[in-house]
């Protein structure tokens, strides 16, 4: 075996896999697993840890793995991480723990993501019992948003014995990863609806169809409906647009409004009644993961697709494997390019994109070289559907209804970074509601973090016990 | 499951229905929407809401089949269920959020085509309710088609008919019936709610803008989630993006871009749903009508 070379995970074929919504990666088999595991060289200061948020104990799971102790690796998985079945699947590894492998410096860091996945599913398959709950005081506590922060932090509280309820506002639990993510990369009813059981099975209620902010405001459940305490995990859905002539045409649409139909409505499926409608051929503007899941979403529903991005490959923020995958399966990039005028046929239907060329200049405050229009550069391209992938915003419907909520310029909830606190007591948050769109791994270890104070605060007295608010 | 305790025809394809949502009956106002699905594989439909009670923790809607959505939904019966109802949706009407006092020196017309009446009806209620007497133009394409006459004579000033062929009131479009009112009776509103079909509504805002008449509409787009999140639902007002569904229902209609709502409304309606659609229709027998008041310009 050449350590230096990862043990190759099997993958749905290109050609096979552009023609359905099953997942692409296969995952590591036993062997695969133990193989793959043996790489690691189990270091004493492992880097990896550093750069996981919620700092898994990479190597101590990755040995009981090695060893085919594959329950004990998800019981150690499982003290920091709730829902490694979905971290392994969409954690971009290589800017957090594999960036940091040590076997990386001279070939291929140890399959961290993959492992955490196999060491997951393998758990499901066999029925690993993960849960364990104490008895509590069964106080009340409100979780708006059932996205990863919100899924996390249920769990959490709910463990420690609180009486815990979700208020999710779209009629199925689950966030982006039920409504964004596709299912060729986050199966539904496998992966999804088994960590959304565990949560419930820890007595966790969920109240779908329920806007906080609209259908109930939170002071409403704190004084009329017994709630002590709440947190916000509502996530950022709100897409943007480019402001740009013509991109009420007709058949321009948001990525949110593409993957919603196809993910959550289920509009690829014949028995389903959600529609949805692309052209031959589709442009998708954006150059993150939620780019490459439309783009890959319009070639499996029979387009040609392109990316159109103003920056160059280095800069693209997907996902190392989702750009990778995506090339495999024929998405064209068009990059260094930025659409100026989405064009218009006589009855208000999109026939092309008016784009110029960048080149990249000084790098900007997040880095990378920010691109710069080349003059002179306009030309026009054929398409008949424009997906917008420029990323999203929280919207105000919870900021704008409950009084004293503080939030900043970009309509984020503004909350204390170590404790998820915000500006009125007893109301913490986190997520891509405070952030702003970031990553799963992250909300989750808000919606972690959260639930630890939350429990501080209601041990130590709950409403009228803290007195210094931020912000206040 | 929100349980559906009433059901009514109310026209031909008309349907009433008093459904159980106790959280959205104690929380929403005039002009608010909601989202229902009536199962799994079902579409989420927007329904403005068009009566609601809060004691009793119920709402109703008011649809008419266009679709095999909508179709599913009138097989619904008493004593069935809708999965998900959502709401309430959108901004409630300006007026509430209005001075009674102010409201009081108003003097208000609403205009309601087919069944954009239904969402006429809370709001002419609400007003009622205040001591406020507000004058109602209900249109329909003919006589059978009228919805809600009797209910709104009891919360109205004036109601006046207009039906296209004349089967009912006054024969003509309600923007005829509005003219009429204004230029001929003497007639003098500080401001027109109108609701119906785009192509009504636009029609019924040119008249009120000749007419020097403050107009709001209340537009049905396209819609997904209903809260912001797919923008499905934007439209233009006053050269602005607008999402309906968090920034609307209700637009000023002298601003809003009616061409491009209207073209964006028609975005799914494909070669194939319209297919589907006559096939529905020569299975079942309903028929496809947009009852509007303002027919032939669809
Ligand atoms: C297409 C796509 C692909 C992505 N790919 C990746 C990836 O590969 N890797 C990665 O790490 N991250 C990825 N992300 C980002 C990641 O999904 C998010 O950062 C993460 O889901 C944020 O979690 P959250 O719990 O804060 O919010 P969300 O997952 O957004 O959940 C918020 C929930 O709150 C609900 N809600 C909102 N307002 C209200 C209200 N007023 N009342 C009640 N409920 C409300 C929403 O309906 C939603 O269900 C992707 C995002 C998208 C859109
Ligand atoms: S959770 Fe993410 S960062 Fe942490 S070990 Fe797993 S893949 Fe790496
Ligand atoms: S319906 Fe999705 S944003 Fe309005």
């Amino acid at each position: 075996m050449d350590r230096m070379k990862r043990v190759p995970v099997r993958e749905q074929e290109p050609e096979a896999r552009v023609h359905n919504f099953d997942e692409v990666c296969l995952g590591y088999n036993e062997e695969e697993a133990k193989e793959e595991a043996a790489r690691c060289l189990n270091c004493k200061n492992p880097l990896c840890v550093s750069k996981c948020p919620v700092y898994i104990k990479i190597p101590e799971f990755i040995q009981h793995v090695k060893e085919g102790d594959f329950e004990e690796a998800a019981r150690t998985i499982a003290k920091d991480n709730a829902l490694p079945a979905i971290c392994g699947r969409v954690c971009p590894q290589e800017s957090q723990c594999e960036g940091k492998c040590i076997l990386g410096i001279k070939g291929e860091p140890v399959s961290i993501g993959k492992l955490e996945r196999f060491v997951a599913d393998w758990s499901r398959e066999h029925k690993v019992d993960l849960t364990q709950k104490e008895e509590g005081s069964g106080r009340k506590v409100a979780i708006i948003g059932s996205g990863p922060a919100g899924l996390t932090c249920a769990g959490d509280l709910a463990k420690k014995g609180y009486d815990v309820t979700i208020f999710e506002a779209l009629h199925e639990p689950g966030g982006v990863l039920v409504y964004g993510i596709p299912e060729f990369r986050l199966p539904k009813d496998t992966v999804i609806r088994h960590e959304i059981e565990n949560v419930k099975k820890l007595g966790v209620k969920i109240e779908t169809d329920v806007i906080v902010g609209k259908t109930v405001t939170i002071d409403e459940l704190f004084d009329e409906e017994g709630y002590e305490a709440a947190f916000i995990g509502s996530g950022a859905g709100l897409p943007k647009f480019m402001n740009i002539p013509g991109e009420n045409a007709n058949g321009v649409f948001s990525a949110n409004e593409v993957l919603t139909r196809v993910n959550l409505m289920k509009a690829f499926r014949e028995d389903y009644e959600t529609p949805v409608k692309l052209g031959r051929k589709v442009a998708v503007v954006g150059g993150g993961n939620v780019a490459m899941d439309a783009a890959r979403t319009a070639l499996r529903l029979g387009s040609e697709t392109h990316i159109v991005y103003r920056r160059s490959e280095e800069e693209l923020p997907a996902r190392v494997e989702e750009v990778q995958h995506a090339k495999e399966e024929g998405v064209i990039f068009n990059l260094l390019v930025n659409p100026v005028e989405i064009l218009e046929d006589e009855n208000g239907w999109v026939r092309g994109v008016r784009c110029i060329r960048m080149e990249l200049g000084e790098p900007d405050e997040s880095g990378r070289r920010r691109p710069v229009e080349v003059k002179g550069s306009e030309f026009d391209m054929d398409f008949d559907t424009v997906i917008m992938a420029l990323g999203t915003s929280p919207n105000s419907l919870i900021s704008s209804t409950t009084k004293g909520l503080e939030t900043n310029k970009w309509r984020c909830i503004v909350a204390d970074e170590q404790t998820g606190q915000t500006s009125r007591e007893g109301i913490y948050a986190g997520g891509d509601a405070v952030t702003g769109a970031a990553t799963v791994i992250l909300a989750m270890e808000a919606g972690k973090k959260a639930a630890k104070a939350i429990d501080e605060y209601l041990t130590s007295g709950g409403k009228g016990s803290v007195k210094d608010q931020p912000g206040d | 499951m929100y349980r559906l305790l009433e059901k009514r025809l109310l026209a031909t394809n008309i349907y009433y229905m008093k459904v159980e949502a106790p959280r959205i009956a104690r929380s929403c106002l005039p002009g608010q929407f909601v989202i229902v699905k009536t199962d799994d594989k079902g579409e989420r439909i927007p329904l403005t809401i068009c009566d609601y009670d809060a004691q009793a923790g119920t709402i109703a809607i008011v649809f008419q089949t266009v679709g095999s959505s909508t179709y599913q939904m009138a097989l619904l019966e008493e004593g069935n269920a809708f999965q998900d109802v959502v709401g309430p949706l959108g901004n409630p009407s300006d007026m509430t959020g209005e001075a009674l006092e102010d409201l009081k020196k108003e003097s208000i017309l609403f205009i309601g085509g087919g069944v954009g009446t239904a969402p006429v009806y809370p709001q002419v209620k609400w007003l009622c309710e205040k001591g406020i007497a507000s004058d109602v133009i209900i249109g329909a394409r003919s006589k059978e088609q009228l919805i809600l006459v009797e209910e709104m004579q009891k919360v109205a000033g004036n109601v006046y008919i207009a039906t296209d062929d004349g089967t009912a009131g006054f024969h003509g479009m309600v923007t005829g019936r509005l003219k009429q009112l204004v230029q001929e009776e003497g007639k003098h509103y500080s401001k027109a709610i109108v609701i119906g079909p785009m192509p009504m509504m636009r029609a019924a805002c040119q008249l009120t803008k000749e007419l020097g008449i403050p107009t709001i509409v209340s537009i049905n787009t396209i819609m997904v989630d209903g809260t912001g999140m797919c923008g499905a639902c934007r439209v233009t007002v006053g050269g602005k993006v607008k999402f309906a569904c968090v920034d609307g229902p209700e637009f000023d209609g002298h601003l809003l871009d009616f061409d491009e709502a209207i073209r964006r409304q028609g975005m799914y309606k494909t070669e194939e749903g319209r297919a589907r659609l006559k096939e529905l229709e020569r299975e079942q027998g309903i028929q496809h009508s947009c009852g509007c008041g303002h027919g032939g310009d669809k």
